[in-house]
């Protein structure tokens, strides 16, 4: 059954990615939706079994990967709770993405190549989640990158897409050097890169010190932060956040799988499964939490003055992510897990739903020229309705017993870095209300702004993309208090087994029962003021938003060019880059070292070359001189060198 | 069967079928022509052949050398002895596979004097195969010099526009290293009485006559390498090359620097090995991100690939000087992989240089467009240059990158920056040429690969990931050879650590 879970969607990339132009488009999209509908009913049966039934951990050998003396890794599937809760999130997600997919790409001329990539995508992100050791686990983490880029890249005559995929793959590089460096520490630590072995020889190795770079480093903690360097780069962290917004240059089911739900999610995934890792750090558990506090407050104050519906939605999960880090920074593994399930279904659900206005608005993204169509889209506006009040935690939703448990376990944390992310939380909770809603209004209310021509097209979109739409706006609803015992809950001990290592000192799933009425009544109320202003704004008082912006000009433009970050990295990255190459290209191998070397001494072997033959001039008392010269030297060399004998 | 002697045929058949071109494919006719490319297949086909056949006979289980051969030869000591161990073998095979692929990209592109071209060919695939065989030092230094006459030949005759300035360049790099390899090839006869490689790696030169002579041998096999600051050569030379000359040379011919440093440097030279690790290590890193670095402004395709190769041979040399298993085992797989991979990237190239002759990236754009089977191929090839997980490429960066953090955190760390840089360039190169729209007139007519192009892709393509997903069939031969080597290069180490004098480290190394 594992098996079928991980390989099917690989055999379907298999036969579509190859053969696709030859099989068609239907038979295409029946193959890859066929295999990874299989495999997500089979991924809940694993859930049944594994997380829900409490099952003891399944491991699956299949074959050596790399042996070379003592480093020695495995092709190994390892399913436990926490792999199992991914595996829902990752195939169910991708299942209804598949499904939406054959509607949503209904006009595109390459739907087989869209259909293998999300396949391809689908099995790299299983073999992340199944890994059993971190080397496999790396192959799904740039496998996933891989998809990604051809994904974001899939309209290859955009010149924007082509850039948003290149810069998603550097960015991505950049944190998997820090991954990379991390599996290498590991490896010459503990000699080995196997879960099990690793994380039971962690205990072992608290407070010993390794020499890295010039310096000496806690062990552990240096690992911790490597890897956590390799999550900020996936999971979009600042200041590795670039490219998540970018990545929107991309079809919009690939940002519902790939941006929103399952990929960047990735970096959490780590974490929570190096928890018994992390546990034995406190300094880079600060750390997880300073970034991840900041981003949830970074990325919601962007997210207020952007205009593309998408973009809107990728600050939005940007900002989510954040909250997932410093749950996990402050010990709340399973809370950030929980956030992450139940994030999948609302975040998934708004971009399809955002997808379907798009779809409607004939492919315009921009709020500013869209407005009014409530009534033409009723289904695709109460579904958005759904996913931002599951968002923005207010009660009953999904993101209520999410979001609630993360802040009130940053505040139960009761360290300065919990404070700190307990406020950021706090007042993005407040943002992101006021930027869900200012969407949902310049969407679907108001006097429409788009043209004639647009609106006259206005439709609702076909049942193939409404029913991933349903099943995703019933997890949005019932996922929160349906599993909140098993995940954070009494039954947790139960549900996650070992998957996840809590420290005999970490009570911070007990303690956040225990805080404050006003911690608790907190992020609901965020979100209603964040609902009123938003109304106040864009409903009420149109002016108000307007003014602001005039008045507040600089603040304005701050946000909207995202604090700057990507004119910063392009003046001290890639410009000295590519000025570094230049001068090191003409000036180094061109100059200096052609110049002195094979062209100087070929130069200069001309140059004599001339010289000598200017000697030859002919003139006998020429030659007579220099060969009385060349006497008078050989015995002068004779006499005072051999001379002496 | 073993009996037999395998690695004189595997190095001679394709002197028998250059004699055979030679002989009877007289005549400047089509029909010679013909014939010709029609022998050279088949004789490297057959070459082939026998190499896998040496590969499966070989015994993964002994760090000896084995399918040896000895006859006296030149008189002394100077014998033809031939043999190959775990780290040698592949490398034949290796060779062996890529030459047919040659010979089939230059089954259209190659119009003038086709029968010379083979003929080279098929002599510089014997010259390359008998590197990787030979036992016997002046063996070894024939053939190792010896292959450069044909490379000459095929840049200087068949080559661009600038072939001479290019050819005059290698030439000028390679003397200096030939004549010092050679000075130090008569030193150690002289010294040790014998060419014969197995004993002179047991002889034990004193520490100062191992720094003299590891000088020698690195100013001959750095240029090979090549490694930084003489590299300059290589972009120039492949420019000018035609495709499968670039083929050969990224292929194998960089490989006879770092196979040099495993049969010579570091068995023969223990101590002074050790010495100059941060010579060596310095060097590297500053090829990986220099030459990335420059391979990121590059406006020519081949040259670009050429910049590319310059720092995955860093990791190459980087992953020797380690001493350890892993980074090695991670530069010969590093070895073999660019093997395949570069040689495929220069093939990549060579099928749209056929159809519009120009390797200016500028001059392409949108060849997705028009050419979906090559951008599928392009693609896995980029990928697997960039070091992707589950290619070719993966695997030994990785195990250098493991071997050599237990060494020095620094190279490590730097060279892992390399990694980045090489995305960078090879994304960009590969997003410039194949995506985009087609803008040219030119371009809107380009056709897709055809079935002899996709016939001597196919096996690269299948090698590129199989070597990524399963590498252990090519680990397993190396890891025993690999061992030995390292455990007779810390022996060494141990004895002059010891104050043990040169007479007694070879006493000792001669009673294991």
């Amino acid at each position: 059954m594992y098996h079928a879970i991980v390989f099917l969607p690989l055999i379907a990339f298999l036969i579509v990615g190859p053969f696709g132009r030859v099989l068609g488009d239907k038979p295409s999209q029946w193959i890859t939706c066929g295999a990874v509908i299989t495999s997500a009913v089979l991924s809940i049966v694993a859930f049944w079994q594994i997380a829900l039934g409490g099952g003891d951990p399944v491991k699956v050998e299949i074959a050596s990967w790399i042996v070379s003396g003592t480093f020695d890794v495995s092709w190994a599937l390892r399913i436990d709770a926490l792999t199992a809760v991914m595996l829902v999130v990752v195939n169910g997600v991708s299942a209804l993405v598949h499904v939406y997919s054959v509607g949503y790409m209904s006009h595109d001329p390459h739907k087989p190549r869209f259909m293998a990539y999300l396949s391809l995508f689908t099995f790299a992100m299983l073999m992340l989640i199944t890994s059993d050791n971190f080397l496999q686990m790396f192959f799904g983490w740039e496998g996933v990158g891989l998809a990604s880029y051809l994904l974001i890249g899939f309209w290859y005559h955009k010149p924007s897409a082509n850039a948003a995929a290149i810069k998603a793959f550097l960015v991505n590089r950049v944190g998997d050097f820090g991954f990379g460096l991390g599996i290498m520490a590991i490896f010459m630590v503990f000699g080995s890169l196997d879960f099990d072995t690793v994380f039971a020889a962690v205990p072992g190795q608290v407070g010993n010190t390794f020499h890295f770079l010039n310096w000496e480093f806690d062990i552990i903690t240096t690992i911790c932060i490597l890897l956590f360097i390799g999550a900020m780069g996936k999971s979009a962290q600042v200041p590795l956040h670039t490219w998540l917004p970018d990545a929107m240059e991309g079809p919009t089911p690939v940002s519902a799988l790939i941006h929103a739900a399952t990929m960047v999610t990735a970096g959490v995934f780590l974490v929570a499964r190096c928890s018994p890792m992390f546990e034995f750090s406190p300094t880079a558990l600060v750390v997880v939490t300073i970034v991840g506090g900041f981003t949830a407050f970074f990325a919601a104050t962007v997210g207020l003055v952007q205009n593309d519906i998408k973009r809107v939605i990728a600050y939005s999960t940007c900002s989510q992510l954040g909250y997932m880090f410093f749950a996990l920074g402050v010990g709340a593994y399973p809370v950030a897990i929980f956030h992450l399930f139940t994030h999948a279904f609302f975040k998934a659900l708004l971009f399809l739903g955002s997808g379907s206005v798009i779809h409607a608005m004939s492919d315009e993204q921009d709020m500013r020229r869209m407005g009014g169509i409530f009534k033409y889209v009723p289904q695709t506006a109460i579904m958005m309705w759904i996913g931002s009040l599951a968002l923005a935690g207010l009660p009953i939703f999904a993101g209520f017993y999410s979001k609630d448990a993360i802040l009130e376990s940053a505040f139960a944390a009761h360290t300065g870095a919990g404070m700190f992310a307990f406020y950021a939380g706090m007042a993005a909770a407040v943002m992101t209300a006021f930027y869900s809603w200012r969407l949902l209004f310049m969407t679907f209310n108001g006097d429409p702004r788009a043209s004639q021509e647009v609106m006259s097209h206005v439709h609702e979109s076909p049942p193939s993309m409404l029913i991933p739409l349903y099943f995703l706006a019933a997890g949005s609803i019932l996922s929160g208090m349906l599993f909140v015992h098993y995940f954070v809950g009494d039954g947790h001990q139960a549900f996650w087994g070992d998957a996840i290592f809590m420290g005999p000192e970490n009570h911070i799933l007990e303690a956040m029962h225990h805080v404050p009425t006003w911690v608790k009544i907190g992020p609901i109320a965020a979100g209603i003021i964040g609902i009123f202003v938003a109304w106040l704004f864009y409903i009420k008082r149109k002016d108000i938003p307007v003014n602001l912006a005039k008045v507040h000009h600089e603040v304005y433009l701050f946000l909207l060019n995202k604090w700057y970050f990507d004119e910063l990295y392009d003046l001290i990255f890639v410009r000295p880059a590519k000025w570094l190459g230049r001068i090191l290209w003409r000036g180094g191998d061109g100059r200096i070292i052609d110049g002195y070397g094979p062209d100087g001494i070929a130069a200069m072997v001309m140059h004599l070359a001339r010289r000598a033959s200017a000697l030859q001039s002919g003139y006998l008392y020429h030659y007579a001189f220099a060969m009385l010269i060349g006497v008078a030297v050989l015995v002068t060399w004779y006499y005072t060198t051999g001379g002496g004998h | 069967m073993s009996d037999w002697p395998l690695l004189s045929l595997v190095t001679f058949l394709p002197l028998v079928g250059a004699g055979f071109i030679f002989l009877f494919a007289q005549g400047a006719n089509e029909l010679a022509d013909r014939n010709a490319k029609n022998v050279a297949l088949m004789t490297t086909l057959l070459t082939f052949l026998v190499s896998l056949v040496i590969w499966a006979n070989f015994d993964n289980g002994t760090a000896d050398f084995q399918f040896v051969e000895r006859f006296a030869w030149l008189g002394g000591d100077i014998d033809y002895r031939m043999g190959v161990d775990g780290i040698s073998m592949l490398f034949v095979v290796l060779t062996a596979f890529l030459m047919p692929i040659c010979i089939l990209a230059s089954w259209t592109s190659i119009t003038t004097r086709v029968r010379e071209y083979m003929i080279a060919f098929l002599l510089l695939e014997c010259m390359m195969i008998g590197v990787f065989c030979a036992l016997d030092f002046v063996l070894f230094y024939l053939f190792f010099e010896g292959g450069l006459i044909p490379m000459f030949l095929i840049i200087g005759v068949w080559g661009g526009p600038r072939r001479v300035y290019s050819s005059f360049k290698f030439f000028l790099y390679t003397l200096l290293g030939s004549v010092l390899l050679l000075l130090a090839l008569i030193y150690m006869y002289f010294e040790a009485g014998t060419t014969d490689i197995p004993t002179l790696m047991a002889h034990g030169f004193t520490a100062q006559e191992q720094t003299w002579l590891w000088l020698a041998f690195f100013a001959s096999f750095a240029v090979k390498m090549p490694m930084w600051p003489v590299h300059t050569w290589l972009p120039d030379a492949h420019v000018e090359a035609p495709t499968a000359g670039s083929v050969i040379l990224a292929g194998v011919l960089l490989k006879m620097g770092g196979y040099g440093f495993l049969r010579f440097s570091l068995p023969m030279l223990p101590l002074a090995s050790d010495q100059f690790v941060p010579l060596v290590f310095t060097l590297s890193v500053v090829a990986v991100i220099y030459t990335s670095l420059v391979a990121l402004v590059q406006e020519d395709m081949k040259k670009l690939i050429a910049y590319s190769s310059v720092a995955h041979m860093g990791f190459v040399t980087i992953g020797i000087f380690t001493f350890n298993t892993q980074g090695i085992e991670g530069g010969i797989f590093q070895m073999l992989s660019h093997g395949i991979v570069s040689a495929a990237l220069f093939l990549c190239v060579g099928v749209i240089y056929d159809r519009i002759h120009s390797r200016d990236i500028a001059r392409y754009g949108g060849l997705v467009n028009r050419m979906p089977i090559y951008a599928v191929t392009f693609m896995i090839f980029m990928l697997a240059s960039v070091g992707l997980p589950g290619t070719a490429g993966f695997v030994g960066e990785i195990l250098v990158l493991v071997g050599v953090y237990q060494v020095n955190t620094w190279v490590a760390a730097l060279a892992a920056l390399g990694v980045i840089l090489g995305a960078a360039y090879m994304l960009w190169l590969y997003r410039r040429t194949v995506f985009g729209t087609i803008d040219k007139d030119d371009l809107k007519q380009i056709l897709d690969m055809d079935k002899r192009e996709i016939a001597f892709f196919a096996p690269l393509v299948v090698l590129a990931i199989v070597m990524g997903v399963y590498p252990g069939p090519f680990l397993d031969v190396m890891h025993v050879s690999v061992d030995h080597l390292i455990q007779q290069h810390q022996m060494a180490i141990q004895a002059a650590a010891d104050g043990a004098g040169g007479a007694q480290v070879s006493a000792q190394l001669a009673a294991k």
